[in-house]
């Protein structure tokens, strides 16, 4: 009759072991949050999804005539549009990951005060949505494509393994500021300025190119632009080059920050119901 | 022993009054503040820290019981007790502080009806989602949908965003779905307190239903009755301890001692003639009489003074009036300024439940005084019937009754 063998202990202090095998059994509660976030955000409005692809659209136009046609910075031998859009898809994905994931606890509140489940379920669930957006903004990047009659090389099979770099960073920084949120609420101000910040020193408008060499690896510190990097490497293919030493330290930061987060989170977890 | 399926030893949960109460979170330049203070005056630290913390409470302190496979266990205790914490704890919402809990078995726990329920999603959407939060999963949602939505009797207004639900309907729903788990330990609080009459009864007939299949529920309630028909342990929790661990009958009744404003006590003085003190007899009451002193004064003669009580239910509906006027049997008149009116009530003809006591003082021409809802009373009956139907259905009354059967000789055929 009962589902564990052994009984269930709960002691103070004592992160129960059964939190990954609980993490398992709650498995279908990462979709259905995520699938209640997308059904809701886009009821009672009028065009729908189509909010998904207008908002990257219109920065990719502004920074395209900014960036390309005022500032004429270089495009490395690609169309501007492609060059920043193959930037904007990975930035775009962090940003509304991390401002989605840090509010995901509080807005959760009456869940985590009420009900038990593992913790992480409720920020990953929040990365997810912000994944079918970027799917969904994928789309644009495939008819910017086609419009100016761009083949991508075999690179572009590379892919996936930076997508999956790029959600372990929105990860990392999401489980942070999700569990610092619930108790300093000064994170909620703070989000949205590191995401305006983090637009600008992250090469998303730009090449990364354009940065002298000896400050690279400084520049590199930004855990961003190994993903952006990474992104238009695999996407652009032709002369864009990846900067091999200033990618691996990108990369580190970003596994090291996930692996930090997810052992704050799970160490100030038990006392998310008492504070939030 | 192996059919114990809970077990609470030295149970202890810790608040710091500081965090709880005035600021539910902290914000970070309190806490850049204070490490800056503790830096600069390091010889100090100790006290910053002190202040710092704030004021501990202890909301469980050594808490020690078992629960057995099929204890249908009642939680009961006055607001602040504790209650809501031990069912925090017990479902892993929030960690003790000490002690250690055993559990054997999936535990379910309904705390608040309709959590998670999004009032921009559907009926139909909310039922997969809520199912999901409360543990359950999408092939066990959809094998009991049909019997969710019947049981909630809002099969028309599937398609609906609950937003536009009645407040019945929603509280239906949610109760509906949290009642479809299939746990072999159910935690619930306070949750009943919400629909109506009918659908109170429905929940708990379904709770009832629930543990005759040898569940194991624990069930926070302060309505006695429900407790009474529902449970058979009583935990009484005071001030985060454990006061008793009995029957659910022994349980309410010491509860009731305590709790029940069984006096009541006029706090300032009046000139007119005036009613007291009122007391209510509680040993008599568990023995099924009702008796209530009435201590009255006047700065004149009363020739008679006469006392009148109605005793009316928790809603407020008179149930029967009395004075020595009406009841004029054994009753002596006589002129007095203060003095002591006793009534009292042999076999008390009530259901279990709770009663109120309105009292008024007059004499043969005028009232001086009246207080309505003076006293207030959890009968628990001596002949208490675990079938009884709720009082909502059959009344307060119980009119002692003779039934018989006997064959019909006209249609007996086979006698």
């Amino acid at each position: 009759m009962s589902n564990y063998s052994k009984p269930l202990v709960i002691e103070a202090g004592r992160s129960e072991r059964q939190y990954w095998q609980d993490l398992w059994r709650y498995r279908e509660l990462f979709y259905f949050l995520a699938w209640r976030d997308i059904l809701v955000r886009y009821k009672q409005t009028a065009i729908g999804v189509a909010w998904a692809l207008i908002r990257p659209v219109l920065t990719m136009i502004v920074f395209t005539v900014v960036f390309g046609g005022l500032a004429k910075l270089p495009s490395d031998g690609v169309p501007y549009p492609i060059l920043v859009f193959s930037a904007m898809l990975p930035w775009q994905f962090f940003a509304n990951a991390l401002s989605e994931c840090s509010n995901s606890l509080i807005s959760n509140a009456n869940l985590i005060s009420k009900v038990y489940f593992p913790r992480l379920v409720v920020p990953t669930s929040a990365v997810i949505v912000s994944f079918v957006d970027f799917l969904i903004s994928g789309i644009v990047l495939l008819a910017l494509m086609a419009w100016y009659d761009f083949v991508p090389s075999w690179r572009i099979l590379t892919l996936p393994g930076f997508i999956l770099i790029a959600f372990i960073a929105a990860m990392g920084a999401g489980l942070w500021l999700a569990a610092l949120n619930v108790k300093y609420r000064d994170f909620r101000y703070i989000v949205p300025f590191i995401i305006q910040f983090g637009l600008y020193v992250s090469p998303v408008g730009f090449s990364s190119s354009i940065v002298p060499e000896a400050w690279r690896w400084l520049y590199s510190l930004n855990p961003m632009v190994g993903v952006i990097d990474g992104f238009r490497w695999a996407i652009l293919g032709g002369q864009t080059q990846l900067y091999l030493p200033g990618f691996f330290l990108s990369t580190g930061l970003v596994v090291l920050l996930f692996a930090g987060g997810v052992h704050y989170f799970r160490a100030y977890e038990r006392t998310f119901a008492d504070v939030i | 022993m192996s059919d114990v399926i809970v077990q609470v030893e030295n149970l202890s949960k810790k608040y710091i009054l500081g965090q709880q109460r005035q600021e539910r979170y902290q914000s970070f330049r309190d806490v850049i503040g204070r490490r800056t203070k503790a830096l600069m005056r390091p010889f100090r630290k100790s006290s910053t820290k002190k202040q710092a913390i704030g004021e501990e409470f202890w909301a469980l302190k050594n808490v020690s019981f078992d629960i057995r496979q099929g204890d249908r266990v009642g939680v009961i205790g006055r607001n602040g007790a504790g209650k809501s914490t031990l069912l925090k704890v017990l479902s892993r919402i929030t960690e003790p502080t000490q002690g250690r809990i055993g559990i054997r078995g999936r535990v379910a726990s309904l705390l608040e009806v309709g959590t998670g329920f999004h009032p921009e999603l559907t009926g139909r959407e909310n039922i997969y989602l809520n199912g999901a939060i409360l543990g359950m999963s999408r092939t066990e949602i959809r094998r009991k949908f049909d019997e969710i939505v019947s049981f909630a009797e809002v099969e028309k207004f599937l398609d609906t965003p609950v937003k536009r639900y009645s407040s019945g309907m929603y509280v239906r729903l949610a109760f509906a779905v949290a009642a479809h788990l299939e746990p072999e330990i159910l935690v619930v609080d306070e949750v009943l307190a919400v629909g109506d009459t009918t659908f109170q009864k429905k929940c708990l007939g379904k709770m009832q239903e629930v543990s005759t299949e040898g569940r194991t529920i624990l069930f926070v309630s302060h309505n006695s009755s429900a407790i009474a028909s529902l449970c058979d342990r009583g935990l009484v929790l005071d001030k985060g301890q454990v006061r008793a661990y009995t029957s659910s009958m022994e349980a309410l009744s010491l509860y009731n001692n305590e709790i029940n404003q069984n006096t009541f006590v006029r706090d300032r003085e009046l000139n007119n003639p005036h009613i007291q003190k009122v007391e209510l007899d509680q040993d008599l009451l568990e023995q099924g009489t009702l008796k209530v002193n009435v201590h009255f004064e006047s700065p004149w003669d009363l020739n008679p003074p006469i006392v009148g009580m109605v005793v009316s239910s928790l809603y407020g509906m008179p149930l029967f009036g009395t004075n020595p006027r009406i009841h004029t049997k054994g009753f002596q008149p006589r002129s007095m300024r203060s003095g002591i009116a006793t009534m009292q009530i042999d076999h008390l003809p009530l259901h279990s439940g709770s009663y109120k006591i309105s009292i008024w003082l007059g004499d043969n021409h005028q009232d001086y005084d009246s207080i309505t809802d003076a006293l207030t009373f959890d009968f628990i009956s001596p002949q208490f019937m675990a079938n009884l139907p709720s009082v909502d259905i059959i009344g307060p009354f119980n009119i002692p009754a003779q039934w018989r059967l006997e064959n019909d000789a006209q249609y007996t055929v086979y006698a």
